[in-house]
């Protein structure tokens, strides 16, 4: 059992946990995950590691509550308890210095972009944060980016904060600036990660992503999460979850995605009927 | 001669409805008529058949005599779970095969007789009556890396020598494959459940959700003062086909299939939040007790109709005859012959049918198996929208890949010595890892090799007793 020790609402449906996981704290690196099942009955869903601190023994997560099992953690409260946790799982982030890396996040992404900011800072890196959500009220961890980072851009899709537009708006025009760009690195939707894809590869620029499929286990036996990366199957819990953006298939990564839409949507209501009822 | 007298068997057209066991179970009767059947050979052959030397004529006797709790007795001399054992033990290529009455005609039911005195004694009087004899607590900590048969097994032995044994498992549950793999209708989940529950009373401490390579390395066990460690992580990795249109929607391989309705229980989906797809019509890719499993479980979910397409004859289906038969009586259909070469899928990318190719027999490979050959032009296409691949397991390649000088062959299974010690000193493996295939050579394996780490730590910690 994993307890909550902190919960904090970062934006409308977009939650920041600290739990005890003091053996998970102890060996996070930038770019892993965890695999949490929330009850008994629960799925086993995969969330990135925001922030681990071997010293209090916490790890941070912060997920958009989309469906049942991000909804439903969402209701677990401070001092109760998480059923399962399993990580850190995953290759971590390959961090070297090579001079100037942008960091690009959109929605939640953010989140999961800051340990990878932060590693590449430390490592001597200048690195520039582009962030982005659809509206101001929804863009989370601005100043703790800015920690990390040596500038930071803001866009909205609405314009209600920072650039109007998105995020790969702002990447263009950062790419068209003729700068000394080492390594794009890019968490967030999919359409938003192929954009950036499609961009760095017209400038050559190496680009990694952490592709986000469908898994179950996390620990590479059952091949939920295969995607194709340069022609060849690869198991995202494992061998990823980043990879080479140039190479992956994302056609193939959407269609998997969209693998059970109908069950998701029977569970999602099934859900809130049930805390319709618990409330009434 | 008298014939074997037979397992009661729920009919084909009500167990597909469930997941409820097939076979029932003996009566107290019929196993004692049974077993009367042996000969009690001097010589029996069908000891030399069992990889775990069960003295199968001394524990038929004490059923015959009436007295299945001595049998169970005898049986745990040797195998610390025969309530699985007797459920889904290749007997028939093992112990039975060699029985002297095979000739004859039938072999006796070693493993139905297994099955029953393993279920009475857990049914009858195992509460009270539990005599494994325990050595008192040495104090020195070994840790066991994986919960499978081999796992359990090793740490059960460890713990009654007096070791502290800590089992560490990646998954929610423990069993390895008796958990998520076989499915329920073959070995139910409570069986397990009340072998582990005996496991944890003896003093076995399991930690779930502990991925060793990641959570902690096999370095810092040895850190944490653990004095040996044994790695039965198991055959987890699915192999897939390397055709084209593979990573179709509703494409699965067997483990994944496998794990959402046996470990998340997808078969009751929405009450358990794990969905599952429930094909129309299936294809399943293979001829292993996974492949079977997998086809008998998709029936159960409520597919019309799954075929069954394995390469070579019917002859040569690695799975066990017994629910080869049992999958044909629900209706699996089987192809034989037969050869996938590629899926195709409709516009949003899920499958729609699979094109194959017939194959013919040619000569014996390395294995003794007559190897399949294509026959040319012979393409044709089956019907599917949900294909599942159950080709076979590789060894599960993440914690040797994280724990240095760990030295692995060309297959990917750990190196071990005639001690079952890895190439890293006081590291011991067994069961699939180091290229078992079967839950009793998993077993045995991690039995062999708790002997060897009691010798091992004997050695390395000679106390005056
Ligand atoms: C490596 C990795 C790290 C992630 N990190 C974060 C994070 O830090 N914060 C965050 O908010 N989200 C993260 N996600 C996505 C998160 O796992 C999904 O949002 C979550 O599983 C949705 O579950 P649900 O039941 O709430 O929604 P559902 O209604 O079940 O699904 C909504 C959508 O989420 C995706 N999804 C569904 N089930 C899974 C699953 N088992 N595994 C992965 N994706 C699934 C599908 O695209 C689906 O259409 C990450 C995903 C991966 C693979
Ligand atoms: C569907 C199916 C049906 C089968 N049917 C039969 C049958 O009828 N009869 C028969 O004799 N055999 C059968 N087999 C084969 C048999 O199940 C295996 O030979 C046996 O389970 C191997 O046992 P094991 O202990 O080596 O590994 P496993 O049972 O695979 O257990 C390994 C365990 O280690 C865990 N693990 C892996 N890596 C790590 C890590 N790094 N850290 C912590 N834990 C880890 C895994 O999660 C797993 O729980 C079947 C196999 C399958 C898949
Ligand atoms: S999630 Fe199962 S192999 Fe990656």
């Amino acid at each position: 059992m994993y307890k909550i020790i902190k919960k904090r609402l970062l934006a409308p449906s977009v939650q920041l946990m600290e739990v005890s996981a003091p053996e998970i704290a102890k060996r996070a690196k930038a770019g892993q995950f965890v695999v949490v099942r929330v009850n008994e009955k629960g799925e086993r869903i995969p969330l990135t590691i925001a922030d681990s601190d071997p010293g209090s023994g916490l790890i941070t997560i912060i997920f958009q509550e989309i469906g049942k099992t991000t909804q439903l953690l969402g209701t677990v409260k401070e001092g109760e308890e998480i059923l399962d946790i399993v990580g850190p799982l995953g290759m971590p982030t390959h961090i070297e210095n090579i001079g100037t890396v942008v960091t690009v996040a959109g929605g939640v992404g953010v989140a999961e972009i800051i340990p990878v900011a932060k590693a590449f800072k430390k490592a001597g890196n200048r690195v520039i944060g582009i962030i982005g959500a659809r509206s101001r009220e929804l863009l989370i961890l601005e100043e703790e980016m800015k920690k990390h980072c040596d500038n930071v851009f803001v866009a909205t899709d609405d314009g209600s904060y920072g650039q109007k537009g998105f995020v790969s708006d702002v990447l263009s025009d950062l790419l068209s600036k003729q700068i000394n760009i080492g390594l794009v690195y890019a968490i967030g939707p999919v359409p938003m990660m192929r954009v950036v894809s499609e961009l760095t590869r017209q400038h050559g620029i190496k680009t990694v992503v952490s592709l986000n499929p469908i898994m179950v286990d996390g620990t590479g036996m059952c091949g939920a999460c295969r995607v194709s990366v340069e022609g060849r199957t690869r198991f995202a819990c494992v061998d990823g979850p980043e990879f080479n953006a140039h190479q992956v298939d994302w056609n193939e990564l959407v269609s998997r995605l969209s693998l059970f839409k109908k069950e998701e949507k029977v569970s999602t209501e099934r859900f809130r009927e049930e805390c319709r009822c618990k409330k009434g | 001669m008298q014939k074997r007298v037979k397992m009661a068997e729920r009919p084909a057209s009500e167990r597909i409805k469930d997941f409820r066991q097939v076979n029932l179970g003996y009566t107290n009767e019929q196993a004692v008529e049974e077993a009367k059947r042996c000969l009690q050979c001097k010589k029996p052959f069908c000891v030399d058949g069992c990889p775990v030397e069960i003295d199968i004529p001394g524990f038929i006797k004490a059923i015959a005599a009436g007295n299945p709790l001595k049998a169970a007795a005898v049986l745990k001399q040797k195998n610390n779970l025969p309530a699985i054992c007797g459920r889904v033990c290749p007997q028939e290529e093992q112990c039975e095969i060699k029985c002297i009455l095979h000739s004859k005609g039938e072999p006796i039911g070693i493993g139905n007789l297994e099955r029953f005195a393993a279920d009475f004694e857990k049914e009858h009087y195992a509460k009270n009556n539990r005599h494994t004899a325990l050595m008192p607590k040495n104090g020195i900590k070994v840790a066991v890396i994986g919960s499978g048969p081999a796992g359990l097994t090793c740490a059960g032995d460890l713990v009654k020598m007096g070791y502290l044994v800590t089992v560490y498992e990646s998954l929610h549950k423990s069993g390895g494959v008796l958990r998520y793999g076989i499915p329920e209708f073959r070995l139910p989940d409570d069986i397990l459940d009340y072998e582990i529950e005996n496991l944890a009373k003896l003093g076995v401490n399991i930690s779930l959700n502990t991925l060793v390579g990641r959570t902690k390395s096999v370095a810092e066990l040895f850190d944490e003062g653990y004095k040996a460690v044994f790695i039965g992580t198991g055959a987890g990795l699915p192999n897939f086909l390397g055709v084209p249109g593979e990573n179709l929607n509703h494409v699965y391989s067997a483990n994944e299939f496998l794990v959402r309705v046996n470990l998340m229980r997808a078969f009751e989906f929405p009450l358990y939040d794990t969905p599952i797809y429930v094909g129309g019509h299936v294809v399943v890719i293979g001829g292993g007790n996974t492949a079977i499993d997998a086809a008998r479980t998709a029936l159960r979910l409520g597919a019309e109709e799954v075929n069954l397409v394995y390469r070579r004859s019917e002859q040569e289906l690695p799975a066990r005859r017994e629910e080869v038969v049992h999958a044909q009586e629900e209706g699996v259909r089987l192809r034989l012959l037969t050869n996938p070469v590629k899926f195709s899928g409709d516009e949003n990318g899920f499958v729609k049918e699979m094109e194959c190719v017939k194959m013919e027999l040619g000569d014996p490979d390395s294995s003794g198996r007559r190897r399949p050959k294509l026959i040319q032009n012979s393409n044709f296409t089956i019907r599917t929208d949900m294909a599942i691949i159950a080709i076979g397991l590789s060894p599960n390649p993440v914690l040797p890949s994280l724990t240095e000088k760990l030295e692995r062959d060309d297959e990917g299974h750990l190196k071990i010595d005639d001690k079952y010690m890895t190439s890293i000193k006081g590291v011991f493996a067994g069961g699939d890892i180091v290229g078992g295939e079967t839950v009793i050579q998993a077993m045995g394996m991690g039995k062999k090799a708790a002997r060897s780490m009691n010798e091992y730590l004997k050695e390395i910690n000679p106390k005056p007793s």
